[in-house]
């Protein structure tokens, strides 16, 4: 995937206003499979995925014991018996190691598929006009966090409603070497709709504004999903143990030590990751994401502060290559479609 | 990519339009292209001494930062305020509208030091 292929905010607006086809391949696909299959993934993970009805996913995250977040994910349950956890690329290893690790003594498998698939993403307001003549399978039954098995362009995928830019849009996962017919077919499917091939710069740019944390920017080993304004996905109530529970029901109990908000920048400059952030003469914290929106026509950011500096309408001070930049606390996302 | 056989270039991408003692600087339109498309540009204020290759300011891409290096030393006379509002222009009118700083020239034997439009061609095309 590269950083663009025409240019970052054109590949942007194409996918908030016509549709974008993402190359996810590197993404990391791990199948939880056996009688099992649900119970081991609630003791791995900090969501409950026997709750999942057949055919829906959830966000989910695989931390450590002491709560901090070794991977953010998306787990699908796409048949009986059968979960797909999806990894980010960087983690897909680490989180099927973790994962090979925690099933022992489930009757479930892990059966690692990383390197055998290949996921295509078509995104934006028309994604579903362009890929519904392409596939059998019924779009309007298939919900947000939805998946279903069906044939697109004559290519047996896991089609899945979801996506990381905070428009309606489509995941497909296919076997590794039917992944460039998919292309070629939503390409030519998508041309008089507009759609365009989107790099990773305006994959970045369109989460940002979705308000979507990026692991490694706004979540690491270091980060508990508190901190990260992600305690809902943490499902305390569930029954058992699982891995980080200890320290993650302190957490909910204490509250966490700092706080992701979002920053919309009011002064003249770009917040980028690892800018520091002051009220005064205190430090509060660290720009963890930062770019140029431009849907909101500004500056935007995603950063921690401390707990007392994140309601929005607090002004805060971003440093800016050694200049101080004025920046409000804005509820995240920064963006949000239109149904 | 047209390069203008007017000007002068450093290896870092701006350009230089010597008028008498006065110079307008710039990035080429190779180097926007790099950086794809602009939306902040941060310059000095008028009276500054800039010295030649050292930093006068920043380009910003949604992409990247950049630092903008000065092919002369020399005083600044005027920066482009268009830009605050506009950096696009950066993009849509390097040669142009999209111009950064005047300044004043210290010395004008420093324009020796600089590429000629051939010479930077060649650079942007081994790029």
């Amino acid at each position: 995937m590269p950083v663009q292929y025409t240019g970052i905010v054109e590949e942007h607006r194409a996918v908030r206003e016509r549709a974008g086809l993402f190359d996810l391949s590197h993404m990391g696909e791990l199948f939880v499979e056996g009688p099992q299959a649900g119970e081991a993934l609630a003791r791995a993970l900090v969501t409950d995925p026997p709750q999942l009805p057949l055919g829906r996913a959830h966000y989910s995250m695989i931390c450590q014991p002491d709560g901090g977040i070794i991977d953010d994910l998306i787990v699908y349950h796409v048949a009986a018996e059968r979960f797909l956890v999806v990894a980010n690329a960087s983690n897909a290893q680490v989180v099927s190691d973790a994962l090979a690790e925690r099933i022992e003594g489930f009757r479930a498998i892990l059966d690692d598929r990383a390197l055998a698939t290949a996921l295509v993403a078509v995104q934006g307001p028309r994604a579903a006009p362009i890929l519904g003549p392409l596939t059998d399978a019924d779009l309007t039954a298939l919900r947000y966090y939805a998946i279903l098995e069906g044939q697109v362009a004559g290519v047996p995928a896991l089609i899945a409603r979801t996506g990381y830019t905070g428009e309606d849009g489509f995941e497909l996962f296919v076997e590794w070497g039917r992944a460039e017919a998919l292309w070629d077919a939503l390409s030519d499917a998508g041309r008089a709709a507009g759609v365009s091939p989107i790099g990773l710069g305006a994959r970045d740019t369109l989460r940002l504004e979705a308000g979507m944390p990026l692991y490694g920017n706004e979540l690491d080993r270091q980060t508990n999903p508190y901190e990260a304004g992600l305690g809902r996905v943490v499902k305390l109530d569930k029954d058992g143990d699982f891995v980080g529970r200890t320290a993650l029901e302190r957490v909910a109990r204490d509250g966490p030590g700092r706080r992701l908000v979002g920053l919309i920048v009011r002064g003249r400059g770009i917040a980028r990751h690892g800018h520091p952030i002051h009220v005064g003469d205190r430090q509060t914290g660290v720009v963890t994401s930062g770019t140029y929106s431009p849907t909101v026509g500004a500056p935007i950011a995603m950063a921690y502060v401390a707990p007392g500096d994140g309601e929005p309408g607090t002004i805060v001070e971003v440093e800016i290559r050694g200049r101080r930049v004025a920046a409000e606390v804005v509820a995240l996302p920064f963006y949000r479609r239109t149904r | 990519m047209p390069v203008p056989a007017e000007l002068r270039y450093t290896k870092d991408h701006e350009w230089v339009r010597v008028d008498g003692e006065e110079a307008t600087v710039g990035i080429t339109e190779y180097a926007a292209g790099q950086l794809g498309d602009v939306v902040f540009v941060e310059l000095p204020e008028a009276g500054q001494t800039l010295e030649q290759f050292g930093t006068f300011g920043v380009v910003e891409s949604v992409k990247a930062v950049s630092d903008l290096f000065a092919p002369l030393s020399g005083e600044v006379v005027e920066a482009n305020a268009e830009l605050a509002g506009r950096p696009e222009l950066v993009n849509e009118e390097p040669y142009g509208a999209g111009w950064m700083l005047r300044l004043l020239i210290a010395d004008a034997t420093q324009v020796g030091e600089l590429l000629d439009a051939a010479a930077y061609e060649q650079l942007t095309t081994e790029a």
